[in-house]
């Protein structure tokens, strides 16, 4: 936190911890971070799903029509249904049919893909503002508040003051960027990220805590075990798939209805991937998905509000580099100290030379830190055992 | 021989079974499904179309290839897409500072466009040999890179204005560069060099000693282990290998039709389009040529769909339910075939212990 | 519902009715009959031991019983009621609760999860933990069993692995309990403490059913014995009337195959040389410590041990597959250095513990199995010569009586010791100098067995060196010429097959001495 707070006064680069940069962040998280669940559920009941992707281009599309005809409630419950038929796609295929999981996955996101574009040149073209890649925009926006007192809210019609802004112009050092960071998470929130972020600890307890969740972790762990126990597996997959895809189907939701508003063709940009590499990176929990969303949101979020911030984060990873080299030296981690040397004096002399990163460039910023990030997570990583493995009821074993 | 004869059977009926439900599909959404049928049909088989047809399953058969020598070891490249982009770029830039006579300069292009996609599968190779990451995620993250990565590199250093007009591309290749035409200005000559590719990779990978170990790897590979197969130089090579050949898709393009590389005049999506041809033909070079040629047909009608006022992005969509209903219909027969194959097997058994 | 009439009334006085009955059981499957008209009777709170040969039917019995599968024809009776069950959950129901051989056990999952699975205590789908710790930590001390119920099960050893499968099936009521081969991955001395276990529970009024082919054991502790042969009933004894040697001719049918002296000497060359072999591990405890041995010339020396004292990984180095400290040398070549190729090239050959997961590719043909691991002989140039791989496929199959309509059929066509021979064929064909062997004879019938060690003897005559690698201490005894013994990495004692017993085998394998 200091180092961030300290980076930020030296290059004078506000964009790194402002509200503006962490609002936009946050929003930006929410996709990922419902891909990322929708991952976990699949995963967990023991089918891969590649076809995330396609689900969210699913739910982009019926979200946005459902937003343009009806409102942007209603386009969240088509986004939702849309991505749920994508589920029961890859359900079928892999859970009734056995065919192999990413083969499924991979079937489906082309399917999504054309299927929308077909199913858009049928519905849009020709009406105002809709074309083959893009729908009209949708009726009215999803509401939007404050949190009271803290950031400005309103309680029973009164604006309250707004703290955390008022923290956040002091531009003090670390208690400035509290109150960037706490109004950027505060301030013009959308009910859709308060919900997408509830989901949150609400599988964690659906997971671990109910029978459901454990006969459903059960059927990714060892299906075989289960289903001597008398558990359904398949009739589970079936389920957990349908939530997973309805999860990613909310993410593309989130898209098409929260972060603009409209369908635009290629809205997704690959952020099904992504979540499932938070996936990997959280260790199959949903407080890791959590936090390896928010870091995938803040890479997108500074890309996107203040790309001249790149140069001050490549301080910044210089400084947390130094930091983990010399924890590393200390914890005398051979392979370690290695790495964050490297990573230290790679973003040291970036920062140096490099003044502005060409756009096209930045553009590969989310999909090398995905990269960057299964590289480096790949330690104690505990998957669902037999994730991925084909289970057929009954036979021998 | 049994086994090939009822894929190939349960293929046929699979894609019969996949144009009913898509014409269910097209009920479903108000379209009348006979007319669109009709409309393929009718425009599909003139003579011209037979030509078009093949132009268009050239790159097809490319990329099918690409992705099946990775299937073969059970590695996913999904990477194709990123791969080829990348190869046409080089390719075509590297044609134009080269002076060579004709048939060594146009080798050379195609030497550089499979070297230059294996490099970009090899970084894919690397992080899983080397971090364990799974290569479905990583090239398709490289995918994107590459589209970045390319786009960067064309605008900043091998772009050329010189030409005028909307659609910028690199320094035209000079004609010792450029693939002569098999029927003038319709299709060239790389048709063949995708059949040879075919066939070449029938050898290796079916009859040589390298197929085998590949083979072998993708059955099993901790067996393939431990009977001496290194697994890691073999994903490196397979991976490598299957880049080579992606590198190839564009060239058609590239060395056959615009003389050079430019966003917007050489085609995307054989990718994708690569990994659902070479799951109807199986991964097999007879399966994947026949596969891709269907392919091919479907999409030289799409122009005349549009006229005829249906979406043509329908034959895409006909596309991927074909390849969805295909898979499932194999997977589902080949183990019926199994099963029938071990209970053969076991009354053959029977038979010589009672003779016994 | 109908199964809870079975369940027996305290104070019945119809005692003498057996708890369980079997009459008439037949099943086949696809191309083999595994069980023909059985029949059997089962007194209460005994231990009735079921024996015979793999193959033999007993487990598909067992899961008849279990309700996993349908009888084609004949009828279960519990407590007298005729039933039917048709899902694991309806036998359990009726109170029958089976402890399977390979343990069914969701690794990541923990021991409570594990015990509670299908029978979860709730309140409106929510988990009532407290609850269900309380009722499991009843059970286990009920039985003497002390184990942490927040472990996942991959921090556990064998012994409590099989202990969780037993708290499993008494926390869903279990009163009989079936045990499938319960002793197969058990140490003399933990299997003295399954019997205590199972003594108590027996006290406390549960019926056992235990699938064993370790005669010694069965005489030892059940109460009644029915042998089953080929699919059909033999014979039901109780342990006073009868004998090994009697059980076993009862079991196979005929006499068994002995052993036999050998008739050569061992060599005077050595082989294989081993020493300070350690393989470096990323846990704590090195799973190879400071191995040193020497294999001769036409000799054979066997390595008892527990599995996962270090015996897969000795392996593995020896093979090349990982990074060690010490050398190892081949034909008294320095080997360290080299690949599994090249050890392989050297005359090194290898029979993998499990066939399915290291040795064969089941959905190839039979020839090209064959050719896993020798392409380099059997192909001309770059090309593989497919004639001549047939053909060595087709001497293996016939010196070594691999059953199979022909070579060109899918490997997962062959039963389970057809494919072990293949396995061991393919090894030995090409006459190498030094053979590891990791148990050649696992899970396949006695038949077969004898003939993968006449061969096995056969090539060590011819001058062929072997590391045996097995748990099976008959096999240990009868084919070694010194034994090694390995726990915990390390050797722990050399002793002379001649005058050591499974007694003091058991022993030092266990840490003990």
């Amino acid at each position: 936190m200091a180092i961030i707070s300290t980076v930020r006064l030296w290059t004078d680069q506000d964009a790194l911890t402002s509200s503006g940069t962490i609002g936009t962040a946050l929003r930006l998280t929410v996709p990922i971070l419902l891909a990322g669940m929708a991952g976990l559920w699949a995963e967990r009941c023991g089918v891969i799903n590649i076809g995330i992707e396609g689900m969210m281009i699913f739910g982009t599309w019926f979200g946005a029509w459902g937003a343009w005809q009806f409102g942007p409630w209603v386009g969240l419950l088509f986004a939702i249904l849309g991505g749920m038929f994508g589920g029961l796609v890859h359900a079928v295929a892999t859970v009734r049919f056995n065919i192999d999981q990413v083969i499924s996955g991979v079937v489906i996101n082309l399917f999504a893909f054309f299927g929308v574009r077909y199913l858009s040149e049928l519905v849009y073209v020709g009406k105002p503002g809709g074309g083959i890649s893009q729908s009209p925009p949708q009726k009215s926006a999803l509401p939007r508040f404050n949190l009271p007192i803290l950031s400005g809210g309103e309680i029973a019609g009164w604006k309250s003051p707004d703290f955390l802004g008022w923290l956040e112009s002091q531009r003090w050092f670390i208690l400035g960027d509290f109150g960037g960071i706490g109004r950027g998470l505060t301030h013009n929130l959308s009910w859709a990220t308060v919900i997408a972020i509830i989901i949150v600890p609400v599988s964690a307890w659906a997971l671990w805590r109910t029978r459901f969740g454990l006969r459903l972790r059960s059927s990714g762990e060892s299906p075989v075990a289960a289903e001597s126990l008398g558990v359904k597996v398949n009739r589970l997959r079936y389920y957990g798939l349908l939530i997973s895809g309805g999860l990613a189907g909310l993410a593309g939701g989130t898209l098409s209805i929260v972060a603009s508003s409209y369908y635009r063709q290629g809205q997704t940009a690959g952020r099904g991937f992504i979540g499932l590499a938070t996936m990997i990176f959280g260790n199959w929990r949903p407080s890791g998905i959590l936090t390896g969303a928010m870091l995938f949101g803040y890479a997108e979020g500074i890309k996107l509000v203040a790309s001249d911030s790149i140069t001050a984060l490549f301080l910044f990873i210089a400084a947390i580099s130094a930091v983990f080299f010399i924890y590393s030296v200390i914890r005398r981690k051979r392979v370690q100290v290695l790495v964050t040397l490297v990573a230290f004096i790679v973003s040291a002399i970036a920062y140096r030379t490099i003044d502005t990163v060409p756009e096209s460039l930045t553009q590969s910023l989310p999909y090398v830190v995905t990269l960057i990030v299964l590289a480096t997570a790949n330690q104690r990583l505990r998957p669902p055992a037999m994730a991925g493995v084909p289970f057929r009821p009954g036979e021998p074993h | 021989m049994r086994k090939s004869l009822a894929t190939l059977g349960s293929s046929l009926g699979a894609i019969f079974l996949a144009l009913f439900i898509c014409a269910v599909l097209l009920l479903v959404t108000g379209k009348d499904p006979l007319a669109a049928y009709g409309k393929i049909l009718e425009t599909g088989f003139t003579s011209d179309k037979f030509v078009e047809m093949l132009k268009r399953a050239t790159p097809l058969i490319f990329s099918a290839i690409a992705v099946a020598i990775g299937f073969k070891m059970n590695l996913f490249n999904i990477g194709v897409e990123g791969q080829y982009l990348f190869a046409a770029l080089i390719a075509a830039e590297m044609g134009t500072h080269v002076s060579l006579p004709a048939p060594l300069h146009v080798l050379f292009i195609l030497v550089v466009a499979m070297v230059s996609g294996a490099a970009w599968a090899s970084i894919a190779a690397f992080l899983k040999i080397v971090r364990g990451i799974n290569e479905v995620i990583s090239t398709i993250m490289l995918n994107y890179i590459a589209l970045s990565f390319i786009q960067w590199l064309f605008e900043t250093f091998f772009r050329d204005d010189s030409d005028g007009g909307l659609n910028v591309k690199t320094t035209k290749i000079a004609p010792s560069g450029r693939m002569p035409d098999l029927v003038h200005d319709r299709l060239n000559g790389m048709f063949i060099v995708a059949l040879l590719v075919a066939f070449v990779f029938w050898i290796v990978v079916f009859r040589s000693r390298f197929g085998f170990r590949l083979r072998a790897s993708g059955l099993n590979p901790i067996a393939a282990r431990t009977a001496g197969i290194p697994a890691s130089r073999m994903i490196l090579v397979a991976l490598m290998l299957s880049g080579a050949v992606a590198g190839l898709v564009a060239m058609p393009a590239v060395i056959g039709d615009v003389y050079g590389y430019g966003p917007s005049a050489i085609a995307t999506q054989y990718g994708f389009a690569g990994i659902a041809v070479a799951l109807l033909g199986r991964n097999h070079p007879l399966g994947i040529v026949g596969a891709a040629m269907l392919f091919g047909f479907l999409d030289s009608t799409s122009a005349e769909l549009q006229l005829s006022g249906i979406p043509s992005s329908i034959v895409k969509v006909i596309q991927a339910i074909i390849v969805l209903v295909v898979v499932i219909v194999n997977e589902a027969s080949s183990r019926r075939y199994n099963r029938r194959t071990a209970e053969r097997a076991a009354m053959a058994l029977k038979s010589l212990d009672a003779r016994l | 519902m109908q199964s809870e009439s079975v369940r027996p009334k305290l104070n019945s006085a119809t005692d003498v009715v057996n708890v369980v009955e079997l009459t008439n059981i037949s099943k086949s499957f696809p191309g083999v009959i595994a069980n023909r008209d059985i029949s059997l009777q089962i007194d209460r709170a005994t231990i009735h031991a079921i024996v015979g040969e793999n193959g033999a039917g007993k487990s598909t019995l067992m899961k008849i019983l279990y309700g996993l599968h349908q009888p084609d024809s004949g009828t279960i009776a519990i407590n007298g009621v005729v039933t039917q069950f048709k899902s694991p959950s309806e036998a359990m129901a009726a109170g029958i609760g089976m402890v399977h051989q390979h343990f069914m056990l969701a690794d990541n999952l923990t021991v409570l999860e594990n015990i509670i699975l299908g029978s979860e205590p709730t309140k409106y789908g929510v988990l009532s933990l407290g609850d269900a710790r309380k009722r499991v930590k009843d059970l286990a001390t009920s039985i003497g069993v002390e184990i942490d119920l927040d472990l996942p099960i991959s921090d556990l050893g064998v012994g409590q692995r099989q202990r969780v499968e037993i708290l499993k099936v008494l926390f869903r009521g279990a009163e009989i309990l079936v045990l499938d081969e319960p002793t197969a991955v058990l140490v003399p001395q933990e299997v003295d403490e399954l019997f205590v276990n199972l003594r108590k529970l027996v006290a406390n009024g549960t019926t056992i059913l235990f699938i064993s082919h370790k005669l010694d054991e069965v005489l030892s502790i059940s109460d009644q014995i029915t042998v089953i042969r080929q699919g059909s009933t033999v014979a039901t004894v109780s342990p006073k009337s009868v004998d090994r040697l009697k059980l076993a001719e009862l079991m196979v049918g005929s006499d068994l195959p002995s052993h036999g002296e050998r008739t050569t000497k061992v060599g005077e060359k050595i082989l294989l040389s081993v020493r300070n072999l350690t393989v470096l591990a990323k846990a704590r405890k090195n799973p190879v410590q400071n191995v040193s041995f020497d294999i001769f010339e036409s000799e054979i020396i066997g390595i008892a041990g527990v599995d996962g004292n270090g015996q897969f990984e000795l392996c593995e180095a020896l093979l090349g597959l990982v990074d060690i400290q010490g050398t190892v040398e081949l034909g008294g070549k320095d080997a360290s250095n080299l690949n599994v190729r090249e050890r392989l090239d050297q005359g090194l050959a290898y029979i993998p513990f499990d066939r399915h997961r290291e040795g064969l590719m089941l959905a190839a043909s039979l020839w090209e199995n064959g050719l896993l691991g020798h392409e380099a002989t059997l192909s001309r140039g770059p090309m593989i010569d497919v004639k001549a791989a047939r053909k060595s496929c087709r001497e293996i199959i016939e010196r070594f009586g691999v059953m199979t309509p022909s070579e060109l059929v899918p490997a997962f066509v062959l039963s389970g010791g057809n494919q072990q021979k293949l396995v061991v064929g393919r090894n030995l064909a090409n006459t190498p100098k030094v053979l590891i062997a990791a148990h050649p004879t696992r899970g396949i019938d006695v038949g077969a067995q004898a003939a993968v060690w006449k061969e096995i003897r056969r090539s060590r005559d011819a001058g062929m060196s072997v590391l045996l690698v097995s748990a099976d201490l008959e096999e240990v005894l009868g084919l070694s010429d010194r034994i090694l013994v390995m726990f915990d990495g390390e050797i722990s004692a050399e002793l002379d097959p001649k005058s050591a017993t499974p007694q003091i085998l058991g022993k030092y394998m266990t840490g003990m001495q």
